[in-house]
């Protein structure tokens, strides 16, 4: 065990704590930006002025008559912006435009006025003078049009054409599915003012304050030290708040600097969702080779993430979707390339899984589809293929702890009581014409770190004032997953005082600077490594101290809930008694902590090396009931074995499972993004934009037996107190849902009928996929499988 | 102008104990009201009434003449609507630094994670926490069957139903819901349940828009005979009742009504009668009160009601008002076309009785005159025996029909005597199959028959393609419907809501 894995006797982490906002938002009392508006004075209200069409020439606009209405104050368009018109950081993401329009819904200008209503007429007057160009709107238009962002991005590993030749079956097909909205519940939003002596001050909800802070400071031509970001908490992040929030940020900043007013902007649901980026969808087409025995042999696919208009954060999105397309199994030979399309639509980012999950459903749905083409059931064709020790991927990282997946995957099955329930659910079958229903069974393998290395950094800024109490800030956002929870939890084991002793401020760029983005898991493992490095810098002064007051040597001296002791003392100390000691022998009560993760090294241009720290398992069974009448289905239990290795704090871990196992859920059955690919005016436009046409899981969604378990043994020597990242692996369990659909589905047509099932699996979809079984000969393909054999 | 309503510059509204006083634009909810206030409890998650995150209980009157703490979206609610009126919200409902039951099951449960939805939670929760016939049905034995999911404290989960969360997947709030015990004895808002609600009070609220300048109005008369006359001097004015279309329109597109007349708490329009040849069912009625009090007996509005929106929607949402937008998706009208509902159409010209089959004309165009208001709904008796609602959506829960499908068929000796079907989503209006209707009646009621009349029915209306379904999918469910139909009343389970062992 290394020392930051070690945990002492008697530890606060791995205890059940619910969250330390809870009675914050049951009654209300927990405040988020928007809440803050109240409490300063001549507040401006922001609102932009969208442009109507998807593609087109700028030529001008008139804000004139935006003026003539009541209560307007200002108009800001990107002449006014005083630094770099950027709002990302690959500069190809202006701000405001200033010649050419990329997409439905973009953001030409925005209006600040007494009232957001006024401020609403205002925009709804501006005139932007406009020609229309040709656009782009799907994925497969700008395939078509040859149309990306960047370089494509190749793994290339061992000899995969030769390997087709030598296997004994050859599938290929294509599979395009869609993205997804975030839907945090809390919009975009942010509140900036400037104080007397021209500080910025911003309250935005960031999963990235320093990066809020980085695109303000250059967008209004300043220095990083003059802006402060602050974020309460967020209603919701799920990596819509990594990148999205820097522009709005930006244009608050330079509103309260234009006006010296505070300047808040809050987007509505329509607005969030018409303006910000959403997870990627991707075209691919695969072709797969097994041999006799059903091991995958060799895969050349090729992934095209759906873009958008800017690059954003497409290029590691694609990257981690190429590194996750192996999921848990053992591919020898493969090539994957991969690409970003550009087009006219949303700049696609971060969201929960960061591509991840996309690579993952190729192969999922690639082993779904040909298991009965192999005649093998989906759940031993996945079983035959997991890793084993001593393989590596196909970026060439040994697969560390390959026998979790298995232990993962057998706890489930005994827990669960699967094989009888394949058997009852055989019988159900039988005996059911309208309905039928499925169980499947499948596998998370996700990496944890981010992909780019410079990243993996974090710290904190630990305090402990005269009388004991300690105060703790880090680099991480709170969006709801509980770090603030568990950073509690870390400090207080580490310092060895009771829970109630420590208390968490708000995230700050002026307390920890040049933070990473709270992302790709990794909040709890480096903020948590930096919170427990300074509470340890503090601990061993505090040892010297407390060394002389119980007269024994400071290596024995330990502290545990508040009370300081030493195996060869009879005596013991408060912890109060301790630091009251420590002040007046003026020994530093505070310390800034640091971490970075060790052992990473990634080439891009090579796809090459050990991006990851770890990688986090699970595995997940789903079982559905879907009517064949309409294609609808109802979830009707689901058991999850996951490995978050020696938990910190198990209530929020198993909430943050459960919580990514609905969402992405959600992602695959029921969200649906519909953008308008007609050629009417409205060509480009996202048609569901509210929350009553885009529909994200509710209660009739939740499974009505959700049984979640945490891997035992699952200590994971390269993090915080052997714990493991939680936020994303999760919503990758839900493949058992699509697969379990697909499952019901076979069950309508003949024995070993191959399902083909589009994404999001809609009831409409499934009816779809019901049809075309119903329809099948007995051991074919369906008609409409793109799943081919290749004589070989 | 009517003389009884009062000239107010103001309403007045009692928050969590507290009068407080109205005086912004009219068009402002109740949710940007509280807000500014410093309430910020309540939240704005989408402004149209399908997340619940805004959610606040309001003091509404029961039938039993006490009062009933009924959850609302306040983002759709007038703020003007509150005057006389009672809320509380999740601030509220704490008192002092002691969380109400409701609020400590959430936060120890691990039922909030951003905690955002989660005031709308408490909300809704604390709503059905003091529902009376609860304590009653806690003995029932707990489970699903799809209409209502009660846990073992009689707790009904789809009284969540409108509210989301992106965080949760929803398990821990639904242990916490089903840990709570009853109301204590000392419970002041268990206790205010015994007295009645506060009278509607005759609003006449007047101001201007700040942005415009144009004056707005929002008045309640006390009296229908005062509203049909109000509609009979200024065609201009727009009718509200539980504002549940009206305030999407104000929150998403933006209209701004200057004359807004308020029927939704109209004596003469609440209320269900009874009499020989029909029931009446008052259109100021909320679906939640309809649900409650018909209490099964219109069969077909009983599986209509559970797939009605949401119960937060429903608690507002009148009867009248879903007829009165003449969407061709509004649920109601499948079931009453099939059900051959008639509206009592009133104005000072007096009252007059035209079928629901005849009251569509257009899309969102209908045969009541401007100064015409629905007053009434009355179902002819007898009924039908053999009924089904078929709700094609996206969700289970809260979702607009992709297509609606009421039946009431009469099946006398194995031969079907009548038959009414309306249809949803398939048209400009909602329409009778009437073709299909025909075919049916006279034949077998067999598995042929509904084979042979599935193409008819599929060839009845003309659906579109749009983002909820595509047409060919909407033709497939006309196509399967009458054998959906057919298998359901055979006993064989053609609803996907069957209880977990």
């Amino acid at each position: 065990m290394s020392t930051l894995s070690q945990r002492p006797a008697d530890p606060i982490v791995g205890e059940r704590h619910h969250h330390e906002s809870a009675f914050g938002h049951v009654t209300g009392s927990a405040l988020y930006t928007d809440d803050l508006v109240g409490r300063l004075t001549g507040v401006l209200h922001a609102h932009p002025v969208q442009s109507t069409t998807a593609h087109a020439r700028l030529n001008s606009l008139d804000v004139a008559p935006a003026y003539e209405v009541p209560g307007v104050v200002r108009v800001i368009t990107a002449s006014d912006i005083p630094g770099v018109n950027d709002q990302g950081v690959k500069h190809d993401e202006p701000m405001l435009p200033t010649d050419e329009i990329m997409f439905f819904g973009q953001p030409l200008a925005w209006v600040l006025a007494e009232d957001l209503e006024a401020a609403k007429e205002g925009a709804a007057a501006v005139v932007a003078d406009v020609d229309e160009l040709p656009s782009l709107v799907s994925v497969r238009d700008a395939i078509a049009a040859n149309s990306y962002h960047g370089q494509e991005l190749t793994i290339d590993k061992g000899e995969a054409d030769a390997a087709f030749a030598d296997a004994a079956h050859v599938f290929e097909g294509e599979f395009e599915f869609a993205g997804q909205e975030h839907f945090y519940l809390e919009t975009q939003a942010c509140l900036a003012h400037v104080d007397e002596n021209e500080q910025i001050f911003i309250q935005s909800s960031t999963q990235h304050p320093t990066e809020t802070q980085d695109i303000v400071s250059h967008v209004l031509g300043v220095p990083a030290h003059e802006v402060t970001v602050q974020c309460l908490r967020m209603g919701g992040g799920f990596g819509g708040k990594e990148m999205q929030p820097h522009g709005y940020a930006a244009l608050a900043a330079l509103g309260a600097k234009l006006t010296g007013r505070p300047v808040r902007l809050r987007l509505s649901r329509t607005l969030d969702i018409t303006m910000t980026g959403k997870r990627h969808g991707f075209h691919s087409s695969w072709k797969i080779g097994f041999t006799e025995d059903g091991k995958i042999l060799a895969l050349d696919a090729t992934l095209t993430a759906d873009g958008g208009w800017s690059l954003d954060l497409s290029e590691p999105v694609l990257t981690r979707a190429m590194c996750h397309i192996d999921n848990a199994y053992w591919v020898p030979n493969i090539r994957v390339t991969g690409r970003i399309a550009k087009c006219n639509k949303t700049s696609q980012t971060a969201f929960r899984g960061f591509g991840g999950p996309q690579g993952m459903l190729v192969m999922e749905d690639i082993l779904g589809r040909v298991a009965p083409q192999l005649g093998l059931s989906a759940r031993e064709l996945r079983r035959r293929n997991f890793y084993t020790e001593g393989q590596d991927t196909p970026y060439y990282q040994p697969v560390r702890h390959p026998d979790r997946i298995d232990a993962c995957w057998d706890q489930l099955i005994s827990e669960s009581d699967l094989e009888a329930r394949e058997l009852e659910i055989e019988a159900f079958n039988a005996g059911h014409e309208h309905i039928k229903r499925g169980l499947a069974i499948t596998p998370v393998k996700f990496g944890i770190s981010f992909n780019l290395t410079a990243f993996n950094q974090g710290g904190a800024l630990v305090l402990v004032y005269k009388d004991g109490s300690v105060l703790v800030t880090h680099g991480g956002t709170e969006m709801g997953q509980g770090l603030h929870q568990k950073m509690l939890q870390v400090a207080a084991t580490t310092l060895g005082v009771p829970l109630s002793t420590v208390r968490l401020a708000p995230t700050r760029t002026d307390k920890v600077p040049n933070t990473s983005a709270t992302a790709a898991s990794s909040g709890s493992d480096l903020n948590g490594g930096a919170v427990k490095n300074a509470c340890d810098q503090i601990l061993d002064r505090l040892r010297q101290v407390a060394a002389g007051l119980l007269g024994a040597p400071a290596h024995e001296v330990s502290i545990d809930r508040g009370i300081v002791s030493a195996l060869s003392s009879p005596k013991t100390v408060t912890w109060e008694e301790l630091i009251n000691t420590a002040y007046f022998q003026r020994i530093q009560l505070s310390a800034s902590g640091f971490y970075r993760t060790e052992g990473l090294h990634w080439n891009l241009a090579q796809m090459r090396g050990e991006p990851f720290k770890y990688f986090a398992y699970g595995t997940a069974a789903a079982e559905v009931e879907v009517n064949r009448f309409d294609g609808s289905y109802r979830l009707r239990r689901v058991d999850i074995v996951h490995d978050v290795g020696d938990s910190l704090s198990p209530l929020i871990d198993v909430g943050q499972i459960e919580g990514g196992f609905v969402q992405g859920a959600g992602w695959l059955t029921l969200e649906d993004l519909r953008w308008d690919e007609s050629d009417r005016p409205s060509r480009g436009r996202l048609a569901t934009q509210a929350a009553s046409t885009y529909k994200i899981p509710s209660f009739s969604e939740t499974p009505d037996v959700f049984n979640v378990s945490l891997l035992d043994k699952a200590h994971e020597e390269g993090a915080v107190y052997g714990s493991k990242a939680v936020g994303e692996p999760p919503l990758m369990l839900a493949f058992s849902v699509r697969e379990a659909l697909r499952e019901a589905v076979s069950a309508f047509g003949p024995a070993g009928t191959s399902v083909e099932l589009a994404s999001p699996a809609t009831p409409e979809a499934v009816f779809w996929a019901i049809e075309d079984v119903r329809r099948a000969e007995p051991g074919a393909a369906t008609s409409a499988t793109e799943g081919q054999r290749v004589p070989s | 102008m009517s003389t009884a309503a009062t000239d107010l510059a103001t309403a007045e509204v009692t928050i969590n104990g507290t009068v407080t006083r109205f005086d912004g634009p009219p068009h402002t909810n109740a949710l940007d009201f509280l807000r500014g206030q410093g309430l910020t409890a309540a939240k704005e998650g989408c402004a149209e009434g399908e997340c619940g995150a805004c959610a606040i209980l309001v003091a509404r009157p029961d039938a039993s003449g006490g009062t009933r703490w009924t959850s609302i979206n306040s983002c759709l609610l007038p703020a003007a609507a509150l005057d006389g009126g009672e809320i509380v919200t999740a601030e509220g409902l704490a008192d002092g630094g002691t969380a109400h039951p409701v609020q400590e099951e959430m936060a120890v449960r691990g039922g909030s994670q951003c905690g955002y939805c989660t005031p709308g939670f408490i909300s809704s929760m604390a709503a059905e926490y003091y529902r009376p016939e609860r304590a009653a049905e806690a003995a029932c034995e707990p489970g699903d069957d799809g209409d209502h999911h009660c846990g073992p404290n009689g707790f009904d989960l789809h009284s969540l139903s409108g509210n989301l969360c992106r965080c949760t997947g929803y398990r821990p709030i639904r242990d916490a819901a089903f840990a709570l015990g009853q109301p204590s004895a000392e419970d002041a808002l268990a206790a205010r349940r015994d007295r009645s609600a506060p009278a509607p009070v005759a609003t006449d609220y007047r101001r201007a828009d700040t942005a415009t300048g144009k004056v707005g109005r929002y008045r309640r008369p006390a009296t229908l005979a005062e509203a049909v006359e109000i509609l009979a001097a200024d065609p201009d004015v727009t009718v509200v009742a539980g504002a549940t279309d009206w305030g999407v329109e104000v929150n998403i597109k933006g209209a701004r009504a200057k004359n807004l007349l308020a029927v939704d708490r109209l004596p003469e329009m609440r209320g269900i009668r009874r009499t020989a040849d029909h029931i009446e069912l008052g259109a100021a009625h909320t679906l939640s009160e309809l649900e409650r009090e018909l209490a099964g007996d219109i069969p077909l509005l009983g599986k209509l009601f559970p797939q009605f929106a949401s119960r937060l929607i429903r608690n507002g949402a009148t009867i009248g008002g879903n007829l009165g937008t003449g969407s061709p998706i509004g649920d109601t009208p499948p079931a009453l076309l099939a059900l051959e509902a008639e509206l009592v159409l009133s104005s000072v010209r007096g009252d007059r009785v035209v079928a629901l089959a005849d009251y569509f004309t257009g899309y969102r165009q209908t045969v009541r005159e401007t100064d015409e208001l629905i007053t009434a709904i009355r179902i002819p008796l007898p009924l039908s025996p053999l009924t089904s609602f078929q709700k094609i959506a996206k969700r289970r829960f809260d979702d607009i029909s992709s297509v609606a499908i009421g039946y009431a068929v009469d099946v006398t000796d194995g031969v079907v005597r009548k038959a009414r079907i309306g249809l949803g989503g398939v048209a400009a209006t909602p329409l009778r199959a009437t073709a299909t209707e025909a075919l049916l009646e006279g034949r077998p009621w067999s598995l042929e028959t509904v084979h042979a009349a599935a193409e008819t029915l599929a060839g009845e209306g003309t659906p579109m393609d749009d983002h909820r379904a595509s047409a060919k999918y909407r033709t497939a469910m006309l196509r399967s419907s009458l054998e959906r139909f057919f298998a359901e009343q055979l006993g064989q389970p053609a609803v996907t809501g069957q209880e977990v062992k």
